[in-house]
This record gives structure tokens, sequence and C-alpha cells, in this order.
């Protein structure tokens, strides 16, 4: 198998484009990761100002996003891609979809993270978020990484920490659902807090996708659902 | 696929404006799935030489029956020449040798005494260029069907005329104008005369050289569209320097580089996974 290039194209502008959405994709991860901090933070630190700033950001993915799909489609009609660089060009469609939906579950968090600095600081319920936001920014960032090498090893392996973020998320809801049964009156916080590691899971589920899509663009091979 | 040779390996440097290290091993088999189950016609260890210049080398592949298979490749790479020794095409060139067995059924087309004419009856052609015979239109078709024998009225004539018109969607409209001249047609409707024409004779196999590349886009998805109905009843091989010709008509697409057949593969893996990477390097549109 031929390593992921751009380059040596007869057309020279067909590399610079490719790699032009490839620097975009970079860039619009970057942005999710650190909304996605940002988020976590702000549930934690209780710091609204912080989460608002996430759900500003918000604007930006959104049209990083719509850029991306123009480029992606603009590629498919003036060059009509094959092989590795038709997979790479459907790929970054769906990667971008993707971040995009990372994008807003950060939103989400943040949104919760209003809420919750408004309540009563208890500190039940962060543990859970600190311990799950730390594994899904890992694995976000992990996944990131393996694109931007097309590391097909290291998303293979990044692929498989979803499991592990399944368990926990489990875990975390068991764990609320004693706080609620011990205190009523933590209830609604401890809701919000569900919603935040409900979010935190989906945005574990969108980095496997990535991961999914890197091993399709690299080796031609569709792995999802298996 | 033969045994990998055990010769010693050559290795050729396959673009000198290509910084990528793509080298290709020419003693390399054919990857990908050449062969067939009951092919129609089935090629092996097919060299052709002009001269003392070898343009094929030991080609092997199978075509199956009402398949399409379209052969790409860069300039000088030895398609068409394959494609012309399917019927014998190149026994017109005096320095061509061609050696090796190719055989349409069972049927060893290079054997001594094969009747050249009949083959080509059996394996139809169509050029590059529309070449109408400068008569009627009605008489370009008719005239093949009445060397061979396959009309014995009139009626039969006319029914065959007008049968292989209509199977190459010309009928609708040149039926007014039969006996009007074939070279006063459009481009597209004197290829696509010319596809009627090579049907008259019942063909089994139909070759392709490049059969759109002198027509406009919508000429050439006329022809396309009738590259697939035409595949119900006949095998067809089309040599085209479109690869997305070859993506929206073919079932299989064999590449060709520098007289070997490189890899043979169902078209749909060819343009999103190919197997060779001279193959990705070609569809990507890394040389050519």
């Amino acid at each position: 198998m031929p390593k992921m290039t751009f380059e040596n194209h007869i057309m020279k502008q067909f590399d610079e484009e490719l790699e032009e959405i490839r620097t975009q994709l970079m860039e619009m991860g970057g942005k999710v990761e650190q909304q996605l901090k940002n988020a976590i933070k702000a549930v934690i630190k209780a710091d609204s100002s912080l989460a608002e700033e996430v759900i500003r950001d918000e604007r930006l993915v959104d049209e990083m996003e719509v850029d991306i799909d123009e480029a992606c489609i603009l590629i498919i009609a003036r060059r009509q891609p094959a092989a590795s660089d038709l997979r790479f060009v459907m790929m970054v469609t769906k990667a971008v979809n993707d971040l995009e939906r990372i994008g807003d579950e950060a939103k989400k968090i943040a949104n919760h993270a209003i809420i919750l600095s408004e309540q009563d600081s208890l500190s039940q319920g962060y543990k859970e978020v600190r311990h799950l936001g730390s594994s899904v920014s890992a694995m976000l960032a992990n996944a990131l990484d393996a694109f931007a090498r097309f590391d097909v090893k290291a998303a293979m392996s990044t692929l498989e920490e979803d499991a592990q973020i399944d368990l926990d998320y489990k875990t975390a809801l068991r764990e609320l659902v004693t706080y609620m049964m011990e205190d009523p009156r933590s209830i609604s916080r401890a809701i919000n807090i569900l919603w935040v590691v409900r979010s935190l899971e989906r945005i574990g589920d969108h980095s496997k996708n990535l991961c999914e899509q890197i091993v399709y663009v690299v080796k031609g091979k569709d792995i999802r659902h298996q | 696929m033969s045994e990998a040779k055990t010769a010693p390996q050559k290795t050729i440097d396959v673009s000198s404006q290509s910084k990528q290290d793509l080298q290709v091993d020419v003693e390399q088999a054919t990857v990908g799935v050449p062969f067939c189950e009951n092919p129609k016609m089935s090629m092996r260890n097919v060299n052709v030489f002009y001269g003392d210049k070898q343009a094929i080398h030991d080609v092997s592949v199978d075509i199956a029956k009402n398949e399409v298979i379209a052969m790409i490749g860069p300039s000088g790479c030895g398609k068409s020449t394959f494609l012309r020794t399917l019927n014998r095409m190149n026994d017109t060139v005096d320095t061509c040798k061609v050696s090796g067995n190719i055989q349409l059924d069972s049927d060893d087309i290079y054997q001594k005494g094969l009747d050249v004419v009949e083959l080509r009856a059996r394996v139809g052609m169509v050029f590059q260029k529309p070449n109408p015979f400068p008569k009627s239109i009605f008489e370009n078709i008719a005239y093949g069907p009445k060397i061979h024998g396959l009309a014995d009225s009139r009626v039969d004539l006319d029914e065959i005329v007008e049968g292989s018109l209509k199977k190459a969607g010309l009928w609708a409209e040149v039926k007014e104008r039969l006996h009007q001249p074939g070279t006063g047609l459009s481009g597209g409707q004197q290829q696509r005369l010319c596809i009627a024409r090579a049907i008259a004779v019942s063909p089994e196999v139909i070759l392709m050289d490049e059969p759109c590349s002198a027509l406009d886009p919508i000429a050439t998805a006329k022809i396309e569209e009738l590259i697939e109905e035409l595949s119900q009843n006949f095998t067809i091989a089309i040599v085209t320097h479109s690869m997305q010709q070859a993506a929206r008509v073919s079932n299989r697409t064999a590449y060709f580089h520098l007289g070997k057949l490189i890899e043979v593969n169902p078209t749909e893996q060819v343009f999103t996974m190919p197997e060779h990477q001279l193959t990705e390097a070609y569809i990507t549109g890394r040389f050519g």
C-alpha cells in the first residue's frame, strides 16, 4: 500500500486542494478539541464565562464545517478523484460531520455547566465528569493525532479506548443514580451531570468514527459495525 | 496466475518527473483477478513484437461471456496493440509478430488455415474515428451480412438492417433517410452506425478502440448507454483513455503499463482501492 501523500499529481493544484482540506480539517479538529477541554473545565470549575466561550465557538466550528464540505464538493466536481484521493475526500466529509457533532456535544456540556454553576456547589458528580472527561479528551486527541499522520496502528489502538469509555459511562450512571436515591435534593443537579457524561460518551463514539475513517482512507477497508 | 518468476528482478523507473519511488517490478505477475471460469476469450502468455521492439510482454487474461472489460493505461502501454491481437488486426502490420495462445471459446484464433474474415465476423471492431463506408446508411449495414451470406432475401436484409440500427439506438434518427450517405451523419451518429455495422453480422465479441474519443459528451453518453445494452448480448472489450468512462461502463478494468498487464480487478475495486501502486498512481493522475 502506498503511503498517503498528496504530492505528485500532474495537476499541481490538485495537490494543493487536497492539502488545503487536510489542513482545514486539522484546524477544525484543534478547535473542537479545545472546545471539549474548555467545556469540561467549565463544569468542574463552575466557570460560566468559559462555558459561554465554548458556546460562542460553536458558530466558528459550524462555519468550518460548511467551508470544508464545500471544498470537498468542488474537488469531486472538478477533479473526479479516484482511489486513495477519493477515499480521502469522502473521509473528510464524514470526519467533518463527526467533528461538528463533537462540537455540538461540547456546547451541550457548556450549557449544563452554566446551569450547574448557578446551583449549590456540591462536589458530587465532578469526579465522574473529571474521569470520563479526561479519557474522552485523550481519545479525541489521539484520534486527531492518528489522522494527522495517517497512522492506522494508532487509529486501531485509539478505537479500542471507546470500550473502556462505555464502561466508565455506565459506572458513572450507576453512581449518579445512587446519589439521587441517597439524597433527593441532588436529583436536579445529578440529572445535569448525567447529561454531561452522556455527551462525553457520545464524543467517544464520534472519536471512534474518526478512527474507523482513518483505517478506511489508508487501507481501503471498511471496519464499521464489526 | 502463473508462478512468480525466479529470474533476477529488474526494476525500472516509471516516470522521470516523479519524485515518488515508483518502481515497477517488470517480472511481477499480474495482480487481481485476470482469470474466470468458462471464458469467452482466453489469452495466455501473449507477446507481441513490432520488429525487434517488444510491445506486449507475457500477458495472460480471460474475458468472460457478456462482460465489459476496459483496458486503460498511459499512451504507448500496449492496450490498443493487445486489443488488436484479439481479432488479428495486427496481421496487416508486416513487422508484427504475435506469440502465445489466444482462444475464442475453444478455437485457437492464430491456428494455421483459420479464415481471418470469418474470425472478424465473430470478433467485430469499432475504431476511434467513425469510419462509415462511402455508401448509403443501408448499404453500410447490409454489406457485412451480404458478404457473409447471412441474408437470403431482401426481406431478411431489411430486417437485419432495421434490427442492427435499433440495437445501436440509431433507427429513429435515420429510418427516413436510409439511402442517404452514411458520411452525412453527425460524428456520434456515424459511430453508432459503425457499431450497428459491427453487430449486423452477429458477432460474439466486440472490440472497441477508444470509440468515444472523437465525440462530444452527449454522443459519448449515448455510446456508453449503448455499451451497457449491448453487453446483454455481446462480450465487449474496450480500450479507453477516459478513466471515468472505464469506471462507468466496465465490469472489470485491466491496467497496462509498458506492455505489461499490471492489474485486472472488478472496476469498482480498481477505482476505489486498486491493488497495485502503479494503477493507483495512474488513476489518481500522478503520471500518464
